[in-house]
């Protein structure tokens, strides 16, 4: 086992996590924890664009596009943090391009700006063009310059470490991080990261479902590992299902994709979304669209011999408008399914997509431990995270903003941090937890197999607590998640060496997907409520008296050793906008 | 306007009707020096769709047949770089290769690329690789104060190094290069196409210095033309064409 000390460190190296960086290693003395190395993280997956209200094209403010914001999360938005999100998006757009983002230009050499589902003008009137974009290729873009950036700034990254734990310590009465523990893929090696401050920037938990955008490497293990030393998670029920994957792949097809024209089709050729949505159409908010594209396959308009999927068309538009606007995603469809977009639709179909939910953190990215307790030293941001800006939905684009601009806060507040205040002591044997969760898997002798457990949660998941939720369903998903954990641990591998085991690794992946599943699964059934992303089927209307207010799910383990899960509720914060009736 | 019907749905999703499992055979170069010194080819037959991937199938031996089988993969659509390999001697994304394009009747040979330190089965040592990217200094360099709002840049500027953008840092190139396998020094295509992404950015300042570090390890010149590069880069980018007119900016010191 090592020891290491740093100031600062970021455990992550997406968006959020090397924005963060960024900042705070011209602060502070900082080392990037990752997993994958930086260029591998999924925000380089991210396709259509990064909002904000410049104005390039055409009217826009920021007041609209926190309008949007709010109402996008079906007003479960933190609307302080959502004003600071629009606010700041501007800067953080101009500060990318400065850093050498190649962002698509107008003819006037500025910025350009595209359509994007449920960004309008002037509170709901018509759609805006707000969207910020490098063809389909976003997220690559913002990866790329941000790591150019960690370059020219000298970042000190440590690459395929993956962190198991963290460090909480209780110094009177407070609970505080003391540092992190880290698995070295290469060797197999333990190392306790000591730190004054911490800040997880570790991305998504999509692979909890089977048909997903999500990266294998994206299983929540950043929430898990906060989750597992008695901090709370955010509004866990709140998932996001894009409608646009690529049929039973779930290869993520942009939402740009429908801002530059795209229509959805029934497999009569309708374009059913004018039913749902009268003014905006194809680009209503993606819970409206999910649920609408569902229900056409329930009532029997579905494409193909199984009726289980429907139609993204493209084929109106110009073949050059697509070559220059949409080349990856047209690849896509040509790679992975023979079709060419521009003579065919592409089928598809809902696919897991984000995370709403995560650590609660305030908007300097601040974790806290209850409702309103800060964990001083301890800092969250991006996917991870849930300051909350996206509420019940997400709108597109605004995560790219997200990442951006909480990564940024949370550097510069961690880095702060650190120079102001001193190391925690670590506690006895820190490594401990990971020692034994990693000898136990490596001498484990259980007949249980990654691979089946990890499919049938999945299965279990996508059947259960997908677009359409009810009592039944969800009670379905707990009943078998609870038996897939108790199956866990009597789980083996066959890979019993030190060097790149990845075997290993995918086990202890495993567990932190069980886990998040359980608390997911439990939030989702306490809300007897419709909203945003959590639809459910017995209570199909908002209900603001009841739950007007964030889930905040604890671990608890009793005197025995039981483990149960404990739902609290935090009001949420609402500045300007009064609730109303979410129409498109 | 083109209307999808259902007569047309038959001809879209004509390659869809569930094709019958196969059964290949992949022979993968396996190392493990915690086992043995030696590296050896094993083979192992599986059934499966020919529409899946290379890392499907890679998934499916890992999973289900020996889980002590290692690669590096994440995003599985071609996006973030992980999954570079030799499938049938030719560098490739296994996400991005379908079997039934790699003739899956006769066994389907998998190994790490060339000319990286092999550290287990297909995973390679990428510390190198890396270093030679960060040697050229790939980020935007700019003189003078900064605007307040965003520096222009005319559509057809942009469009001069939109290729090179592309770039996921796979080592495709690098790896299927012979003068790289040979040459400790030489810096390797991809680090020349991401010199290119900024040397051709109308914004970027810093094109001297780029070009006196490219000049100075004999970065270009090595090139041989030999294309294996532009083969091997699963993003379509004109790797050769980069390194081309890097050469060129050398010699006239415009761009
Ligand atoms: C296909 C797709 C398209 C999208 N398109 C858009 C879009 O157009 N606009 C938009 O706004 N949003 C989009 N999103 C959402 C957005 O891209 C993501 O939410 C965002 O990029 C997440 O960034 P992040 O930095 O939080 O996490 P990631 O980029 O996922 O990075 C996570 C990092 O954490 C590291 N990590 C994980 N676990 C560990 C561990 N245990 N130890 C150490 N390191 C760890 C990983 O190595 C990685 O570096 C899209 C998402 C997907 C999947
Ligand atoms: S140029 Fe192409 S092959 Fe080379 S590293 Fe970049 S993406 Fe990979
Ligand atoms: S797994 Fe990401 S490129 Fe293949």
């Amino acid at each position: 086992m090592q020891i290491h000390k740093y100031d600062t460190v970021i455990v992550g190296a997406g968006g959020a996590g090397m924005r963060a960086a960024i900042e705070s290693t011209k602060r502070s003395r900082t080392a990037v924890l990752t997993k994958l190395y930086p260029t591998r993280s999924h925000t380089g997956a991210a396709q259509g664009g990064m909002a904000a209200a410049l104005a390039n094209v055409e009217e826009d403010n920021w007041e609209w596009h926190t309008f949007d914001t709010i109402k996008g999360g079906d007003y479960l938005v933190d609307q302080d943090a959502a004003e600071i999100l629009a606010k700041e998006a501007i800067d953080a757009v101009l500060d990318l391009e400065k850093m050498g983002l190649p962002f698509g230009r107008t003819p006037e050499g500025k910025i350009d700006q595209r359509r994007f589902g449920g960004h309008s003008r002037n509170h709901g009137e018509a759609p805006v063009r707000r969207a910020c974009y490098s063809g389909d290729r976003t997220g690559h873009m913002i990866l790329q310059t941000l790591y150019q950036n960690c370059v020219k700034e000298g970042v000190e990254f440590f690459n395929e470490f993956y962190v198991l734990d963290q460090l909480v310590v209780e110094e009177d009465g407070v609970k505080k991080s003391a540092g992190v523990v880290a698995y070295e893929l290469a060797t197999g090696e333990i190392h306790v990261f000591q730190a004054k401050s911490v800040i997880y920037a570790s991305g998504g938990t999509g692979k909890f479902f089977k048909v997903t955008s999500n990266a294998h490497t994206l299983t929540g293990d950043g929430q898990a590992a906060c989750y597992r030393r008695g901090l709370p998670l955010e509004d866990m029920e709140f998932f996001q299902f894009h409608p646009t994957g690529i049929w039973r792949m779930g290869i993520l097809l942009t939402e740009g994709a429908r801002g530059e024209g795209g229509i959805l089709r029934n497999k009569d050729g309708e374009r059913f979304m004018e039913k749902y949505a009268p003014v905006m159409k194809d680009l209503a908010s993606r819970d409206v669209v999910s649920r609408s594209i569902y229900t056409e396959i329930r009532e029997g308009r579905g494409c193909g011999p199984e009726g289980d999927h429907v139609y993204l068309d493209l084929t109106h538009l110009p073949p050059e408008q697509l070559d220059a606007k949409l080349p990856d995603i047209t690849e896509f469809a040509r790679t992975y399914l023979g079709i060419e977009p521009y003579t065919d639709p592409i089928p598809i179909q809902p696919t897991a997509h984000y995370a709403m939910g995560g650590i609660p953190t305030n908007v300097e990215g601040e974790v806290l431990a209850d409702n309103t307790t800060v964990v001083p030293g301890l800092y969250a941001a991006g996917e991870v995270a849930c300051v909350s800006v996206h509420g019940a939905n997400r709108l597109g684009t605004n995560s790219l903003l997200d990442i951006n601009v909480f990564g940024r806060r949370s550097g510069i507040a961690a880095a702060e941090y650190s120079a102001k205040n001193d190391f925690v002591a670590l506690p006895e044997n820190p490594a401990q937890l990971v020692q034994d969760q990693v000898e136990r898997l490596r001498n484990s002798t259980g007949t249980e197999r990654v691979a089946a457990l990890r499919l049938e949660l999945q299965e279990t998941m996508d059947a259960n607590v997908m677009v359409f939720r009810t009592e039944q369903t969800i009670k379905t998903a707990v009943d078998k998640i609870a038996e897939l954990r108790r199956r866990y641990l009597d789980v083996s591998i066959q890979d019993k060496g030190k060097r790149f085991n990845t075997d290993l690794l995918e086990a202890i992946e495993l567990g932190n997907l069980l886990d998040l599943a359980e608390v997911m699964a439990t939030s989702a059934l306490a809300r007897k409520e419709s909203r945003g992303g959590h639809y459910r089927e017995d209570y199909p209307n908002r209900d603001d008296v009841n739950f007007m207010r964030h889930t905040m799910a604890y671990r608890e383990v009793a005197d025995d050793g039981t483990e149960s899960i404990r739902l609290d509720y935090k009001p949420v914060v609402t500045t300007r906008y009064q609730p109303m009736e979410r129409k498109y | 306007m083109a209307t999808p019907t259902l007569e047309k749905n038959g001809t879209a999703e004509a390659g869809f009707a569930d094709t019958p499992y196969i059964t290949a055979t992949f022979r993968i170069r396996r190392f493990n020096p915690e086992v043995s010194d030696e590296a050896q080819w094993q083979d192992f037959q599986i059934s499966i769709d020919p529409k899946e991937r290379v890392l499907d199938a890679l998934h499916k031996i890992k999973w289900e047949l020996d889980g002590t089988l290692t690669f590096r993969r994440s995003c599985a659509h071609g996006i973030c770089g992980s999954d570079a390999m030799r499938i049938n001697g030719k560098n490739r994304l296994a996400c991005k290769t379908l079997i039934k394009d790699i003739n899956p009747e006769k066994p389907i040979l998998i190994e790490a690329i060339k000319g990286l330190t092999v550290l287990k089965d297909l995973v390679v040592d990428m510390d190198p690789f890396f270093q030679a990217y960060r040697d050229v200094m790939p980020f935007l360099i700019t003189k003078g104060n900064e605007p307040t709002r965003e520096r222009l840049q005319s559509p057809e500027d942009r469009e001069r190094f939109d290729d090179t953008t592309k770039c996921i840092l796979c080592a495709a190139c690098t790896s299927s290069c012979p003068v790289f396998w040979n040459d400790g020094q030489y810096f390797g295509p991809a680090a020349i196409v991401n010199a290119h992404r900024f040397i051709f950015d109308s914004r970027d300042e810093g094109g001297e210095q780029r070009l006196e570090i490219l000049n100075d390890r004999d970065g270009v010149w090595r090139c041989r033309t030999t294309f294996n590069c532009t083969d091997a880069c699963p993003r379509g980018i004109e790797v050769t064409k980069a390194i081309q007119e890097v050469k060129r900016a050398l010699i006239t010191r415009r761009f």
